[in-house]
This record gives C-alpha cells, structure tokens and sequence, in this order.
C-alpha cells in the first residue's frame, strides 16, 4: 500500500532538505520512494510543497486529492491550501509559526484569524505548536523543519529507520549535534 | 547500488554513463540542474554558455570533432537554439549529439507552454521521451547511440514533473567510446545550398530507417494488461496512467516518439477495444495517429493546457471524482513569489516606480521581473530573454511616430540576460541612436535559477577561475557615451534616484548600471549576518511608508511594524523611506 506525505509551507524554511532526509530514511528502509517538488520562481518567498509517496511500487509522484496520509505545515496558514489533500483519518502537524505574505502587511490579502480552531474542528488528528520558536530556543530557527521531522516520524510510525544517522549523513557535521537534538525534539511531542 | 535521483540528476549521470565529453548549456527552469550536476563529474568538459543559441553550437562543434556532447536548456532556450538545431539536423552526426529541452505544462516558471515534441518533427531529428530518472539514464545511453548508427540530433524531451521528481535508479559504470576521427567533409559540414539540397533527400531516408527502428526498440513498448481499454502513453502521462488504471488496462508505452512506431500502434489499436492517447500539451501523437486513419480519444477528453494528474486522468477516464473529506470556508492569503528581503532590485524599484505615470518599463527575465508585482509595480511589459532593450526602442519610435512622449522608454534587464541577448538589442539602440534608457540590474550572479556563474563572474561552471568580463567597458565599446553611463548601488536610494532622472531627462542613449550582489550569495549572507535593521515602536507610527517596498521581513503586528530578524539583511531600503527615523541599523 502506497504512503502519501505532503510537506507544505513558505520557500526558504527547509521543506526541501526534510523530504531529501525523508526519501533517502524511506530508500534505505527498503520502499519504493518518488518525490516531487517544484522548483525556480515559485520558491522565492512564495508557497512551496513537496509531495513524497512510498511503498513497494510506486508509479505517481504526485498525490492526488484525499489520499495524504500526513500533511505537514510549516507554516499555520499553508495547510489551508491542501486540506483537501488529507485522507479521512489523515494527521496534520501544524507549525503554529505566521509569517505574513506582503499581500497581507499591504492589505490585499487576509491572513484568517483562528485558524488552530479550524484545524482542530476539521481535523481529528491533528497536533499543532510552534516549532519557529522552539528552534530559536535550540539555538538556531533553522532546525524547525528538523523538529517537524521529528514529529513527522512520531506520527506516522517510521521509528524503525535510524534517522539520526540520515540527518548526519545529510547535514554540516557542525550542526549534526543542533540537529540531533531538534529531531529529538520534535519526536518527544 | 540503489540511490535516489532527480530526473535532471539522471541525465547528467546517464551523460556521463554514456561518455559524454563536452557539453554546455545555459540555466533555466526546469532544465539548471542538469549542467549543475554534469558538471561536478571528473574528467568532462562542461560549461555555462552565455545563451542556448551558444551551448548548442558549442556542442555541435564537440560532436563534429567526433566527441559525444549535449546541450541542455529550458523549452524556450530551444527558439534560442533553433537556428543551429534545424540546420545541423541536415549535417548528421560524428560524435553523438543530444539536445535536451525541458519543457513545463503548467509553466510553473515559465511565460509559454510550448510543446517542443513539435521541433523534432520540424526539424526531422529523432525524439525520446523517458517517464522516470531510471529512464533518463538508460535513455541518454540509447540516445547517443541513435545519434551515432542513424546520424541524426536526438531531441531529449523532459517535463518539470520528470526534471524535478526523485526516483530510484540503480548507477551503471562509465564507458567512453572511442572518440571518432574528425575527417574533413564539406558537402555534410557545410550547408550552402548545393550542399543542403543533397543533404535534405538524406535525412528522410534517415528518418525512413528511424521509422524501422521505432517499431522494434525497446524504447516503445506494450504492457498488455485488460485489453477493453488500450492507453498509448508518454513521459509522466504514463506514471500516471498506470497509477490509476494499473493492471486493469494495456499500455502502449512510448519512449521514442519520432518518428512514432506506426506499426506497433496499429496493430496495439486492433488489440483493444477502445485506444486512448494521453499525452500533457499538444496533441502530438494524437494527430498522427488520426491521420493514419486509427480510432482514438485524445484531446476531446484530455486538456492541452496545463499539466496532467493522476486525479485528472482518473476522472476523465473512468469519471471518478476525488474523494475529499477535509474542506474548509476559510482561505489561506495569497502568497505570491516575491523579491527576497535585501534584495538589491528592491531600492532600485522603489525610486523606478515613482516615475509610474511617465514611463514605460520594459522589463526581462530574471528574479527582478517579479518587481511587476505590488507594491512596487514598475514593469510594463515583458516578452523574452532579452527583450526589454529592444522592445523599449520600437515602444520609444513608436512615441515618435505617434508624436506622444507621455511615457519615456525605459528597460530593465538582468547581468545574465544582458550577456544571454541584450548586447545586441544595446548596439542597436546606439547604432540607431534610439534616446532610451537601459538600466542593467548587475546582480552579478544568474540569480533567478538558483546562482549561476556567467560571464559578469568570473567564475566557470566547474568552479574555476575565469576573465570577467567588465559590463561597463562593454556598453562603452556598445558605443553608449562614457558620460551616459551611471553606476549605482540600488541600496543607496539618493543616489539611485538621481541616476534614474539623469536617465529621464538624457535625449541620447543611456545606460545605469545598478550593481549590488543578490542578497542570497553564500558569502554575502556571511558577511551581512549581523546587520540588522530594528523599528522603535514607540516612534513607529504605523504609516506604513516602509511596507510599501514590499520587503517580507516587515511584519505586522499590534499596529506597529516589526522586522523578522531572520530574514533581514541590514539593506536600510526601510530605514531610508520612513519619514519618523522609527527604523535603525544594528550590527555590523
């Protein structure tokens, strides 16, 4: 049975270095894997997803609308737009972080208020907390989409793959330690 | 061993599997990575060109030595590349020639979605389309192969979906054929017409042998599966075909599409029931198929425009609708792409658009087209690389003409797209004295698809060393007057000022350089990751004079505007419009 992740949120917070850990934990654990992501204008500032599917055949890269297992937010407004993604008992992981779009500062666009209500009214599963902040606490904001990871990992059931030796293989050997610890992070949530 | 790799990873490696030498290309999206990772292989000659036109005769002249060689671009790169690529097709090959054009249903990135399957039956030359990065590897290996037995250009055609999705692949070893000897051959190097009027007769007997070779390569194949539907596929459309129909359907799956396997689709036609062609764009196979007097369902069920799905196929096919539980009222704020925070175009812009009522701003390609958008909105128009320092000239004749000088022509145009195609377009402005300004945004690096080096850097494709060349010196031998050329930095906002009203008023051509490195350059972020810039919020008024740049590190919140110290860079952009002095700079 194919498993479908959605990872959602703003260019520049990291979603494509967690989906290159992701696949590469998911290859080394014997699945078929497919990613696909979309790179160039998009990217600058603007919203960015990457889509991974496993299992033992995969032939899409991309999701189709009710089937994601787990959608990862990285940012609280970007879930609205993939929603329509999550299966009937699919997880959302929400980053309660905002960050504004310039359509909104410049009033051309609303940001939604209660938005944790609506999640939590429409979604069953659903775990939502800053994870911007706890990074910052960590040390460095960067490791927020490691934190996601981690509780990615949590939720969907993946803790047979030695992520934290991914994450080494993946990161600057002076940041495998800040890393290893917001992986750890992210799970104990 | 079993790894994970893009599509554009895939052919670099497939490439350099298949021996691949030398090869060039100039970036954009989808196709950058290819040459990105080509070019990080030992013992190959890879280069950035400073256009496609360029990277693909570069390449022609490696194959015409007798070496293997590519040259890979965007789909519209190719209408760069087009004038050698429909020509060489009548010369053969020596060495293997590959041209790889990505296209993008969708336009994710782009400003068409120009099918190019349609330049390899223009130009008479063989196609393969792979579906995966698998393929991709294998393919680049038949390709070169083709090229080299049917003397002929292979046409590689990708889409984004191929380009930018990983799959695995398992990696072969290196071989490197033999290089051929180059012997001299006028009447195949050199297309006068005598020469090309025997050469043409040639490449459709070519084509006749590569008619054959589509029928019984394994490039083409049938998955035969429930025979009451019959699908003929290509590229990605295939991925999806069989993720929605699986076994419950046959497949005719097509790798090498010109010319197309007439033969196998014929009698793949007789086996089903009911044939359907699913292919993203135009309908390429489809209209051959008809003519050939096949039954088949293509465009009348599937889109031209945009990009296919599962999801889409799914309903089209079998009429099923997504099953969707999770809906909601509210809507996430649009969230445009957008010039980053620092950004050096951003100063620029913000003096550019006060002159919004009496000018006309022909823009470009690059990161700083985005500066059409709100709040900065002084673009006007733009077509195509290099575009914007012509089409201000036609826009500045035609004011003349029409004896209306309401709006003064101005272009805009990026270092790498000024090297791409705007020197030419700047020559015709000084030759033909043409009293436009040219604002070249220098931000020293091909930003937009993610930093290439280019001619303005110094720098080479594999990492080294190179002469720069010197855009000042160049407008000056363009013929531009030392005294109309202005250099800048747009972070100052007094000075870009007065540069773009000396460019206003001047009445011959002239040229601003605004030069400042992009803001996202590793050793710029290094070097300004102390600066800051800070509101005091009991002098912030909440005028909102700084969010009218546009910066995203602005933000919100109780009425005052506060700056995301992780995105800002110290530019002082805001700090220079607030008329409170509320914002200051800290760090260093």
């Amino acid at each position: 049975m194919t498993k479908n992740i959605l990872l959602v949120g703003v260019g520049g917070q990291g979603t494509i270095l967690t989906s290159k850990i992701l696949s590469q934990g998911l290859l080394e654990a014997g699945h078929d894997v497919k990613m696909a992501e979309i790179h160039g204008m998009s990217q600058r500032g603007g919203s960015v997803t990457t889509q991974i599917r496993y299992g033992d055949k995969v032939y899409s890269p991309v999701i189709e609308k009710g089937t994601a297992d787990i959608i990862v937010s990285f940012e609280r407004s970007e879930a609205l737009r993939w929603l329509e993604y999550l299966k009937d008992d699919g997880i959302l992981i929400l980053n309660e972080h905002q960050i504004q779009p310039f359509t909104v500062t410049l009033n051309l666009s609303e940001y939604p208020e209660d938005l944790i209500e609506e999640y939590k009214s429409k979604v069953e599963n659903f775990k939502s907390y800053n994870a911007f902040d706890m990074a910052k606490e960590l040390g460095n904001s960067k490791v927020m989409n490691i934190i996601l990871l981690g509780s990615l990992v949590k939720y969907i059931g993946l803790e047979d793959i030695d992520w934290k030796q991914v994450i080494k293989d993946n990161v600057p050997e002076k940041f495998v330690d800040l890393n290893i610890q917001a992986y750890e992070k992210g799970y104990s949530i | 061993m079993k790894t994970l790799m893009t599509g554009n990873e895939a052919i670099a490696r497939g490439a350099y599997e298949a021996g691949v030498l030398v090869a060039s290309s100039y970036p954009g999206t989808p196709s950058t990575e290819i040459m990105e990772n080509f070019s990080k292989y030992e013992d190959v000659y890879a280069e950035w060109a400073p256009n496609e036109k360029v990277a693909a005769e570069v390449a022609i002249g490696a194959a015409v030595r007798g070496v293997r060689s590519f040259a890979s671009m965007k789909h519209v790169g190719v209408n760069v590349a087009a004038d050698p690529f429909m020509s060489y097709a009548y010369h053969g090959s020596n060495g293997g020639f590959v041209l790889i054009t990505a296209d993008e249903p969708n336009m994710f990135s782009s400003q068409n979605e120009q099918d190019n399957r349609l330049y390899a039956k223009h130009a008479k030359v063989a196609l393969i389309e792979p579906s995966n990065s698998q393929e991709c590897i294998d393919y680049m290996k038949y390709a070169y192969n083709i090229s080299e037995k049917y003397d002929t250009t292979v046409l590689f055609r990708v889409t984004t979906r191929i380009c930018h999705s990983k799959t695995v692949v398992e990696l072969g070893d290196r071989v490197v054929p033999e290089v051929k000897q180059f012997e001299k051959n006028q009447k195949k190097y050199i297309m006068v017409p005598a020469h090309s009027r025997e050469r043409h007769p040639q490449i459709e007997k070519n084509l006749e042998e590569l008619r054959k070779y589509s029928n019984n390569c394994p490039l083409n194949r049938f998955e035969m599966g429930d025979t009451s539907i019959g699908i003929i596929c290509n590229g990605v459309s295939y991925e999806y075909a069989k993720e929605v129909m699986g076994d419950n359907a046959s497949y005719l799956k097509v790798g090498f599409s010109n010319p197309l396997p007439d033969e196998m689709i014929k009698d793949f036609a007789n086996k089903v029931d009911k044939l359907y062609v699913i292919e993203e764009n135009e309908p390429f196979m489809e209209t051959q198929i008809k003519s050939w007097g096949v039954d088949c369902i293509g465009k009348e069920l599937f889109p031209i425009c945009g990009e296919f799905s599962p999801e889409l196929i799914r309903e089209k096919l079998l009429g099923i609708k997504p099953e969707v539980s999770h809906t909601t009222e509210l809507q996430a704020p649009s969230r445009p792409p957008v010039l980053c925070a620092g950004c050096p175009h951003r100063g620029l812009y913000q003096e550019l658009k006060k002159y919004k009522n009496k000018a006309f701003f022909s823009g470009d390609i690059g990161c700083y087209t985005l500066g059409y958008l709100p709040p900065l909105e002084a673009m006007d128009f733009s077509v195509c690389m290099g575009g914007s320092v012509t089409a201000a000239q036609g826009f500045q004749r035609g004011n003349e003409m029409a004896e209306d000088t309401k709006y003064k022509a101005f272009a805009l145009i990026g270092d790498s797209t000024f090297f791409h195609s705007g020197i030419t377009g700047l020559i015709n402005m000084t030759y033909n004295d043409t009293p436009i300004t040219t604002i070249i945004l220098d931000n020293s690096i091909t930003a937009m698809t993610g930093h290439q080096d280019n001619p303005n850097t110094g720098v080479t494709a594999s990492g080294e060393i190179t002469n720069k060349i010197d855009i000042e010196k160049l407008c000056v031998a363009c013929g531009v007057k030392e005294e109309n050329i202005v250099t800048i930095d747009p972070y100052d906002l007094l000075a870009t000022k007065n540069a773009i009203k000396m460019g206003y008023d001047s009445e011959e051509p002239f040229v601003i350089i605004a030069k400042r490195e992009c803001a996202l350059l590793k050793p710029i972020i290094k070097e300004r990751e102390n600066m800051k810039c800070k509101v005091d919020p009991d002098k912030c008024t909440f005028c909102k004079s700084c969010l009218r740049t546009g910066c995203p590190a602005l933000q919100i919140k109780d009425d005052k505007v506060f700056i995301d110290e992780s995105q800002c860079n110290g530019c002082t952009v805001c700090l220079q419009v607030c008329p409170f002095d509320a914002i200051e700079k800290v760090g260093e």
